[in-house]
């Protein structure tokens, strides 16, 4: 069995470190232009893209560490997962794209603040908690 | 206040559009969490995961009709999200007065602690919004 104690220092470990970084921070410039009364720009939207491309690159490493480990993993719901994490971006994207006011920055906010959550869990997972 | 009211956004307008993104996020994990749990392992705490799959269907029902915004969607959703705040209050409740029969976590055992208590404090907020917001067709 491997060591359940001390953390993997695999790629899932840096990248879901900067996704978690990225996602705050975005939130956190979100934030700022809800409180400044702001409706989603293009700068926030190029802001979403870049953290939708990260999500990506740790979905794909995500797939192929869990492919090539020998911890006990539940494959399926870490998976799920990851797949879930790339589509509340765009769901959030598109809900707020509707709505041009403050409300409509505030739903990228909330969609930015599930992404470390999502990390989180998962990363519990890959750490051998279940669901 | 009818001058209020007229002042008021629609119910999927304004912050209705935030309380359905809220909802919609809970809508998904509810779901996605309650068909892992029954698929997997229904055995091993057959009510709560009936009622977290109660819960799923709850918050998609006032996602959806939170969304729509119709007279009929308005009352349907007034229903979804009184559910809601009976669900979690007597889940909440029952999770810690008879735990044997909540093994498991689910969304709306402890209150939703799980969830920093947001499914606590999301049919509040809901049913304020519902009083609060312009009736009509969106």
């Amino acid at each position: 069995m491997p060591a359940r104690h001390g953390y993997d220092p695999g790629v899932i470990g840096v990248l879901s470190t900067t996704v978690i970084a990225l996602s705050l921070a975005v939130a956190l410039w979100a934030l700022v232009l809800v409180v400044r009364d702001r409706t989603v720009g293009n700068a926030l939207l190029v802001g979403l893209a870049v953290l939708e491309v990260v999500l990506l690159a740790q979905a794909v490493t995500g797939v192929v560490q869990l492919a090539g480990t020998d911890r006990t993993v539940d494959g399926f719901t870490f998976v799920g997962y990851l797949i879930g994490a790339l589509l509340v971006l765009p769901a959030a994207a598109w809900w707020s794209l509707a709505e041009r006011t403050r409300w409509g920055t505030a739903v990228v906010l909330a969609g930015c603040l599930v992404i470390p959550v999502l990390v989180a869990r998962m990363i519990q997972l890959w750490d051998g908690a279940g669901v | 206040m009818s001058e209020v009211r007229t002042g008021a956004p629609l119910v999927n307008r304004g912050p209705g559009r935030l309380l359905v993104a809220v909802y919609g996020i809970f809508a998904l994990a509810a779901t996605a969490r309650s068909a892992v749990q029954i698929a997997t392992r229904f055995d091993r705490a057959p009510l709560a995961f009936l009622l977290s799959a109660l819960a799923a269907v709850v918050y998609v029902v006032a996602t959806v009709c939170l969304a729509r915004g119709g007279p009929l969607a308005r009352r349907v959703a007034f229903a979804a999200v009184a559910v809601e705040l009976l669900g979690v209050l007597a889940v909440g409740a029952a999770s810690h007065a008879v735990p044997h029969l909540f093994p498991e976590p689910t969304v709306w055992s402890h209150f939703g602690s799980g969830y920093g208590f947001v499914p606590v404090v999301l049919p509040v907020v809901g049913l304020l919004w519902l009083r609060r917001s312009r009736r009509g067709t969106p």
